[in-house]
């Protein structure tokens, strides 16, 4: 489709230690406002991209311990869309598998963690998941 | 790269506000969770969170701030968040945050609110 052509793309590897997340949002800040996001869509473009590399960090359970995020400025003549693909390759999961959390449950729950994919879905225009034993990779997008 | 978090309380007759400058992750779940069982100890059943001074938090910060919602129901107290950015709004209202601690724009309405 020609809007979604590639006008821009930028990869990081990054290792997966504590506030690696930090640097991945400093990158989909910076090239959201390259974009001219307006800044609540930028927060939450931000917000998704930390929620989608904690999961990679906390579950992959990845043997090269990094995680590649590729963010790519989609459109034709204008930046339309910013794609934003997390990819580890750790020993991956199920996601029909995964109850969606709520409060109440959690509230009664001893786990109240769980809400990452929850979250990214609810910020982010489009989301996909594609698991599987060579890893993971969460492809999510939000419109300029 | 560490984001630090800084954590100050104000005690106001009853009523306590924490207040919150940087990253809520973890560590700093953990230590607004350390401040606010402090206050409950102290004899606080009211607690006003001012996010005022946080930008970003993520998901695993957010779960320990429903450790203590959980506490503060179980001891029949009384938690609200005021000043939060709209995408923090946003992550609360998607959690369900809201339906169990009240959300304010601002810490005047939030304090009388909480205290009628």
């Amino acid at each position: 489709m020609a809007r979604d052509a590639v006008m821009r793309e930028v990869t990081l590897a990054l290792p997966m230690v504590p506030e690696m997340e930090i640097e991945a949002s400093k990158t989909a800040t910076a090239i959201a406002e390259s974009m001219r996001m307006s800044p609540d869509r930028i927060d939450e473009v931000r917000m998704a991209v930390v929620e989608a590399c904690i999961n990679a960090l906390e579950h992959s359970r990845a043997t090269d311990r990094e995680v590649y995020v590729t963010f790519e400025v989609l459109g034709e003549a204008a930046p339309e869309k910013l794609r934003i693909t997390v990819r580890d390759t750790g020993v991956g999961f199920s996601p029909a598998d995964l109850a969606e959390p709520t409060i109440e449950e959690k509230l009664k729950s001893q786990r109240k963690r769980g809400w990452g994919l929850k979250i990214i879905r609810g910020l982010m225009d489009e989301v996909e998941i594609h698991s599987g034993s060579e890893g993971t990779t969460v492809v999510m997008s939000k419109l300029r | 790269m560490t984001e630090s978090l800084n954590v100050t309380v104000d005690r106001r007759d009853g009523l306590a506000v924490i207040y919150t400058e940087g990253y809520i992750n973890n560590q700093g779940g953990e230590e607004i969770a350390r401040v606010a069982y402090k206050l409950i100890e102290e004899g606080f059943r009211v607690l006003l969170l001012n996010l005022g001074g946080t930008k970003i938090v993520n998901s695993i910060g957010i779960s320990i701030l429903i450790e203590i919602i959980e506490k503060m129901i179980e001891i029949d107290g009384r938690l609200g968040f005021c000043c939060l950015t709209p995408t923090i709004e946003k992550t609360f209202h998607i959690m369900g945050l809201a339906q169990y601690a009240p959300i304010f724009s601002d810490e005047s309405t939030a304090v009388a609110q909480l205290r009628s």
